[in-house]
């Protein structure tokens, strides 16, 4: 199975049409899938909360958005996620990738690897962890659910779940 | 002029369109001057009006404008090369600088200083970037809106601010009512 299309195919069946993204290592390969399909409009952005706010903007005008960044943009996203996406009661999955966990080679990434969970149940954000490979089965049920409660909801996809930061 | 008696000019021009407003006070003025369905008013997130307002622009193709601050611009500058990159005719950004963060007692900005928002649009790659003084905008932005261009505008006027209060709409009913007229 390639995790990457994987990925993306669930996007493109629940009609996630305009996905932004800020890179990560680790994303590279979901976020070449994201830009090869014709299905969905990505728009690379500068900033994680900028991003937010061209999702935002989608959604209001009928696309179903979604957000690919890493865990150090929940330290970025905290007054966006609460002023805009959860107080006008906006859906967006985000596909994040959780640095700083196992099998992370710069420790420097474990200092908000260690706050993210925190951080992200603080803001009574629903978040799902996928540390093996299969772990990418429950995705398609998790966009169904964000789209269902109208909330931003974490996937958290750590170096295990993508094989080995810089071995994959 | 300062931005309320802009607002109350320009009024007419914004009523048909989709209108994204800045947080705090230029909010606050547009929902007091003609408050319908068609303006979504930001409670919070400062600087993000021109992401909120692009995003809609690229996901559906009625006109779409932004209305911004210099400090607002300057707290979200990431975005001038992402609309630049993407540019799209039904949208148009106005930034009304008056050199001050308004909203919080006119603190000066760098806008107001040795920054010129014209010249960074412009570096940032965003083709059609319009300097103008206040009282010559309406015309200026009628222009921007019915072209197929997407036009930066930069309006340059005084600082201050009137009282008003602030606004009670619930954000859900906000974020409601203008998803319907976005689909009518």
């Amino acid at each position: 199975m390639n995790i990457d299309k994987k990925i993306v195919d669930d996007l493109v069946a629940n009609n996630v049409s305009f996905v932004t993204t800020v890179p990560c290592k680790q994303l590279a390969g979901v976020i070449e899938e994201v830009e090869a399909r014709d299905e969905i409009f990505h728009i690379p952005s500068n900033k994680e909360d900028e991003g937010m706010g061209l999702c935002a903007g989608a959604f209001m005008g009928g696309k179903r958005p979604a957000i690919i960044m890493q865990n150090t943009a929940i330290g970025v996203t905290i007054n966006t996620l609460a002023t805009l996406t959860q107080l006008y009661r906006m859906p967006l999955p985000m596909i994040i990738s959780y640095r700083g966990e196992l099998r992370e080679p710069v420790a420097c990434q474990v200092e908000m690897a260690v706050h993210t969970k925190a951080l992200l149940a603080q803001l009574n954000i629903p978040t799902y962890h996928f540390h093996w490979k299969d772990d990418v089965q429950e995705f398609d049920n998790i966009l169904k659910y964000t789209f269902m409660c109208n909330k931003p909801v974490a996937i958290l996809t750590d170096a295990n779940f993508w094989g080995g930061y810089g071995d994959q | 002029m300062i931005r309320s008696e802009i607002l109350k000019e320009i009024a007419p021009i914004l009523n048909p369109h989709l209108i994204v407003c800045n947080i705090g006070l230029p909010s606050q003025e547009l929902h007091m001057i003609d408050d319908n369905e068609r303006n979504f008013y930001m409670l919070g997130t400062m600087g993000l009006s021109s992401s909120i307002g692009f995003g809609l622009a690229l996901a559906q193709e009625k006109p779409v404008i932004s209305i911004d601050g210099d400090g607002s611009v300057l707290t979200n500058l990431g975005t001038l090369p992402t609309i630049a990159n993407n540019a799209v005719g039904n949208y148009t950004l106005l930034i009304i600088d008056n050199g001050s963060y308004g909203s919080t007692g006119d603190q000066p900005t760098y806008a107001g200083m040795k920054t010129n928002l014209t010249d960074v649009a412009r570096a940032c790659g965003c083709e059609n970037v319009i300097e103008v003084q206040d009282k010559d905008l309406g015309p200026v932005l009628q222009q921007a809106v019915d072209s197929d261009q997407m036009t930066i505008i930069v309006c340059k006027c005084d600082s201050g601010n009137i009282k008003l209060p602030v606004i009670t709409l619930d954000p859900v009913v906000i974020r409601h009512r203008f998803m319907e007229a976005v689909k009518a």
